[in-house]
């Protein structure tokens, strides 16, 4: 009777390992509002879908790289005004349609009318036109030279659809990618099932599921019962070091392209006189914010910039941690007893952990924060297009996005004609070494100007089931790649 | 009886009325822009504009109620900001779970608290009765999020009997769907048990010191005889009044344990709904939570009547 149990507890083990090697169940935060990217900005969309499901031109390796996509390679003409793309042959949508060079017309048409409701409009507004040569072969105009075209082309709001599913796309994806849409139980989670008759390399999976746990003790719970796999952007750090104890999970802690800043309202008195952002600049103990808001997840940095792109440089030293100093730049600004104003603060952690050290920190200069807790529907209205704020923690998790400091309407409300100049230059710039000289000089104006207080890179750490090889450990753009996810015995 | 029930439905249909304009009014007001929380901190103003245009978000408010009511009158709760399908369809997917998980935390509140009440009550003073007691009180002061959290510890991560949470959906299977919602349930049910095992005790005493009671064990029934046949039916009132209120609570009500067990529920479409500004979401929602709750006090109202013959008599 013992051996039978036994016996059969090893068959159940076995066929429970047996399946597992071929499925995943990932946790995320959020759930996707619906399921077209090319229409919102939530990043649950895109950590579902992106890669997996949708494919764009170009695509973002694990590592930020941007990579042959649907388009296997590119000429880019002399004056830089023309990119001609050679698309991939033999490629299908889920549905079973062809896809060609009239799709890419139609995506990057629709992506810049004037209805348009994509949240990246502004990658397509130097297009002027798009236009297929022949059926695998598509010829983009520029309206000037971009340097980063290629780069804006493998963004998710820039993936490929097709016409004949773009009705249904909210909540039936039809795309290219190595999975396809399976099944959406809203309210818990979403199914993408492997695509057979995928183009590249088939994925390892047969079929993967998102499970949405916002819930920071039930994350925690369904890690540890073994539920979920893996955690993208596990919401509770300070559980972090309980999984990596835990020989049955490993931590991944990576890059983000988030910019965590404590924003400043440039416009608004006393912050229009530079050396009032400056004495807030050096009051912030960064590494102390890092330490007690993100459990020490986190690199501290001096400009808007991500660490670990090529041409960051380390700007820290603009503002070192230093209250006698910015006391004394205080009283020099003509506040020698500090003042008085509003820290508002959106739902993540990052921001009301954060604020409330950065509260005390700034106390100590003299300057009293009143400190208000919004949601973000109410911050996007306040804050974000009312400008009724003084400071704001928020993390700007869009790649390469120095560039809006050079629209002076944007919440910050930064007007320097010098640095709108230079992002100018850098948009039709595309001979490398100069962007990168062009990327530095931007870098270096922002942090000199003290245009926000820069706090710290955002990381991402992610819990993962040990035998779970070839997640991503960085997010380049906000994506859960599952191409190349596999288990090992 | 007639007279009464059209009194009853006359109130039941000026309430919603009432419902539909405070719920209109107070979500309206309530700042903050869906198509802005949809495209982000990235978006261009004109891109923002061409999604309110599409939403239907440059109409008047009187405009926009007129086409909610019109909607809902025949049926159609119309389409959400986010998720861009019916809110019907998405009502009707989260009820699924939602409903279920409230029979279920109602039915155990029921199987457990009426043989609990009525033994208190049978045995008033002795241990039993103030075990029940002591017990109950404790059912009331422990939060059910926090008992929820400690039996998904046990139950789920200790002992592995139960996921912590999620639903499979009714297509996993009847007992599957049962599984899952179990733990729920039960964090649901132990306040709710509580509270209706003490209202149950206290109902019983006061009906048994009456004196058609002492009649009738003057008349020579056992007590056990007087209990069941004249104590149990006229103490049902304050109880069913109880139960119907507890029903309404379990549906609308469930928002924190939904996220603890992470169930696609009501209370969580809900929350997730006011966050993204999702208003016709929430107030179509509330709206069905507040027909559901008159429609339960309407049910109640026809059970007094039943269980009450004075009541039918009166009006």
């Amino acid at each position: 009777m013992k051996h039978l149990l036994l016996s059969t507890a090893l068959i159940m083990a076995a066929n429970a390992a047996f399946a597992n090697t071929t499925e995943v169940t990932v946790g995320l935060q959020l759930e996707p509002p619906h399921l077209d990217p090319t229409s919102a900005a939530a990043g649950a969309i895109d950590q579902v879908l992106y890669s997996n499901v949708f494919e764009g031109l170009t695509r973002f390796g694990p590592d930020g790289s941007v990579n042959a996509g649907l388009a296997e390679s590119w000429d880019i003409s002399e004056d830089g005004l023309t990119y001609t793309f050679k698309l991939r042959s033999g490629v299908t949508f889920h549905d079973g349609t062809s896809f060609g060079s009239e799709d890419v017309v139609f995506s990057l048409d629709r992506a810049r009318a004037e209805d348009s409701t994509n949240a990246q409009k502004a990658l397509f507004a130097g297009i002027e036109s798009v236009e297929a040569v022949d059926a695998t072969t598509v010829k983009v105009t520029l309206k000037s030279p971009q340097g980063n075209f290629l780069f804006n082309m493998a963004w998710g709001d820039a993936v490929i659809v097709a016409e004949e599913s773009i009705a249904d796309i909210k909540s039936n994806p039809v795309g290219t990618g190595a999975f396809r849409f399976g099944d959406w139980k809203q309210g818990d989670s979403i199914t993408l099932t492997r695509n057979a008759d995928y183009w590249g390399d088939a994925a390892a999976l047969e079929s993967a599921t998102f499970k949405f746990i916002s819930e920071p003790t039930a994350a925690f719970a369904a890690m540890m019962a073994e539920d979920i796999d893996a955690f993208y952007s596990y919401p509770a750090p300070e559980n972090l070091a309980q999984f990596e104890a835990d020989p049955r999970f490993t931590v991944l802690a990576g890059n983000t392209e988030g910019e965590t800043i404590l924003a400043i309202n440039n416009k608004m008195e006393p912050f229009n006189d530079v050396r009032v952002r400056k004495a807030v600049s050096m009051a912030i103990d960064r590494q102390a914010i890092i330490d007690g808001a993100m459990f020490g997840y986190g690199t501290p940095i001096g400009s808007h910039f991500a660490p670990h792109h090529p041409d960051y440089i380390d700007l820290t030293g603009n503002a070192p941690f230093d209250p006698e100093a910015a006391k004394a730049l205080l009283a020099e600004a003509g506040y020698p007893d500090g003042f008085t104003t509003t820290l508002k603060l959106p739902p993540p952690s990052y921001a009301r952990r954060g604020g409330e050290i950065i509260a005390a920190q700034l106390r100590a200069i003299g300057v009293e924060t009143e400190i208000s807790n919004l949601e973000w529907a109410q911050w996007l209205e306040q804050a974000f297009r009312g400008y009724d704020y003084g400071l704001t923690i928020v993390s700007h998790t869009e790649p390469m996005d120095i560039g809006i400091y050079a629209r002076a309407e944007y919440y910050f409300q930064y007007d320097n004609a010098d640095f709108q100049a230079l992002i100018d230059k850098l948009s039709v710039e595309t001979d490398p070494a100069m962007r990168s000289d062009l990327l530095k000089q931007a870098q270096t104006t922002i942090s000199e100007d003290y245009v926000n207080g820069y706090l710290f890179q955002l990381a991402l750490t992610s819990v993962v089931n040990a035998k779970l090889n070839g997640f991503w450990k960085d997010a380049p753009t906000q994506a859960v790649d599952l191409t190349a996810v596999s288990w090992s015995e | 009886m007639l007279p009464y029930l059209i009194k009853r439905l006359g109130s039941l249909i000026v309430s919603l009325l009432v419902a539909s304009l405070v719920i209109f009014a107070c979500i309206e007001v309530v700042p903050g822009d869906p198509a802005s929380f949809m495209l982000g901190i990235n978006a261009q103003p004109d891109t923002v504009d061409a999604l309110r245009e599409e939403l239907g978000l440059n109409q008047t408010i009187a405009q926009r109620y007129m086409s909610w009511i019109t909607g809902l009158l025949t049926g159609d709760m119309g389409t959400s900001y986010t998720y861009r399908s019916p809110v019907s369809d998405i009502v009707a997917d989260r009820l699924q779970v939602s409903l279920p998980l409230a029979l279920y935390a109602l039915a155990l509140t029921v199987l457990v608290a009426f043989p609990v009440g009525v033994l208190a009550a049978a045995r008033r003073g002795s241990a039993t009765d103030l075990s029940v007691m002591g017990v109950t009180q404790l059912g009331i002061a422990v939060p059910n999020f926090w008992f929820a959290i400690l039996m998904v510890i046990v139950f789920a991560i200790n002992l592995g009997w139960f996921s912590a949470g999620g639903f499979p959906g009714w297509d996993a299977g009847f007992f599957a769907g049962l599984k899952a919602l179990t733990l729920p349930a039960v964090a649901l049910a132990l306040p709710q048990a509580s509270i209706l095992a003490r209202v149950m005790r206290s109902s019983l005493l006061d009906t048994l010191s009456e004196d058609y009671i002492r009649s009738a064990r003057a008349k020579g029934l056992t007590k056990r005889q007087v209990m069941w046949r004249h104590a149990l039916r006229n103490a049902m009132i304050p109880v069913l009044t109880i139960i119907g209120l507890q029903f309404s609570f379990l549906l609308a009500g469930a928002i924190i344990i939904e996220n603890v067990f992470f169930l696609p529920g009501l209370g969580r479409l809900v929350f997730q709904a006011i966050t993204q500004r999702d208003l016709i979401v929430v107030e179509s929602v509330v709206m069905l939570l507040v027909f559901a709750v008159i429609l339960v006090n309407f049910l109640v109202d026809l059970a007094y009547a039943w269980v009450d013959p004075r009541l039918r008599a009166r009006s």
